[in-house]
């Protein structure tokens, strides 16, 4: 399960061969205060937009770099799944959502105390990138400004 | 997602990615990653089960807490034992 075994034997010998880009000098941030002070924001990869958003692009060459701003009042069955991929089964996120965006369980470690708050904003990207140049470029350094400007202390990241 | 991870980390976040794909993260290298064992598509386990979900993220929360790692971080998901 989670494994290469899944896959069709197309995207098995993809993977095999794909070039994976290593992080050099793996950068480490731990806690700042406790979780129960901490402001939580969620990150996922499922391609999820809202109703009155730019659906991502599956033609795009290297996949689509660009990432959407999912507000935290969001009715999460409201979100559209952009991302087609069949290399996985969406049944299960179609059904629910939090599979891949979990604000309902996000907003209830806040009312436990578990968690401190929870961002206003939240990232969504599609998964699949085969060639990250451009997110790294010119994408994922605004989204992560978005968050760090929000006052993020925590990131929860879900790729499906 | 690792490289989205090391974008935060590198700004300061703490990150926790739920990886599906064991070869993505010993390949890449995230900061923190809890392996969960779960089929492509349900990272969070079976959907309207908010109870089995609780207990992916709990154990993502719980490696967050932790102070005795050095990232890479790659750890396998037990259910996490309940909070006193």
């Amino acid at each position: 399960m989670g494994d290469l075994n899944e896959f069709t034997l197309p995207v098995k010998l993809f993977l095999k061969t794909y070039r994976w880009r290593p992080i050099k000098s793996v950068p480490w941030a731990p806690l700042k205060k406790p979780l129960s002070e901490s402001r939580l924001a969620l990150v996922s990869s499922a391609g999820l937009v809202a109703a009155d958003q730019k659906p991502f692009d599956e033609s795009v060459r290297g996949g689509d770099p660009t990432y959407r701003v999912i507000s935290s009042d969001i009715e999460l069955k409201t979100l559209i799944d952009t991302h087609r991929s069949e290399s996985y089964d969406h049944s299960g996120l179609h059904q629910d959502p939090n599979l891949a965006l979990p604000l309902d369980r996000a907003r209830e470690l806040v009312a436990t105390g578990r968690i401190g708050s929870l961002n206003d904003r939240h990232l969504s990207f599609m998964g699949s990138i085969t060639a990250p140049g451009r997110l790294l470029r010119d994408h994922l350094p605004e989204a992560v400004s978005l968050m760090v400007e929000d006052g993020v202390d925590i990131a929860l990241l879900v790729p499906v | 997602m690792s490289l989205i991870a090391a974008e935060l980390e590198r700004n300061g976040i703490s990150t926790v990615v739920l990886q599906l794909l064991r070869v993505a993260a010993e390949k890449v290298g995230p900061p923190r990653a809890l392996l969960v064992p779960f089929l492509h598509g349900y990272p969070l386990d079976s959907p309207d089960e908010p109870e089995k979900q609780h207990q992916v993220i709990e154990a993502a929360l719980q490696l967050l807490e932790r102070t005795d790692l050095e990232p890479p971080v790659f750890e396998e998901y037990l259910k996490p034992a309940p909070r006193e």
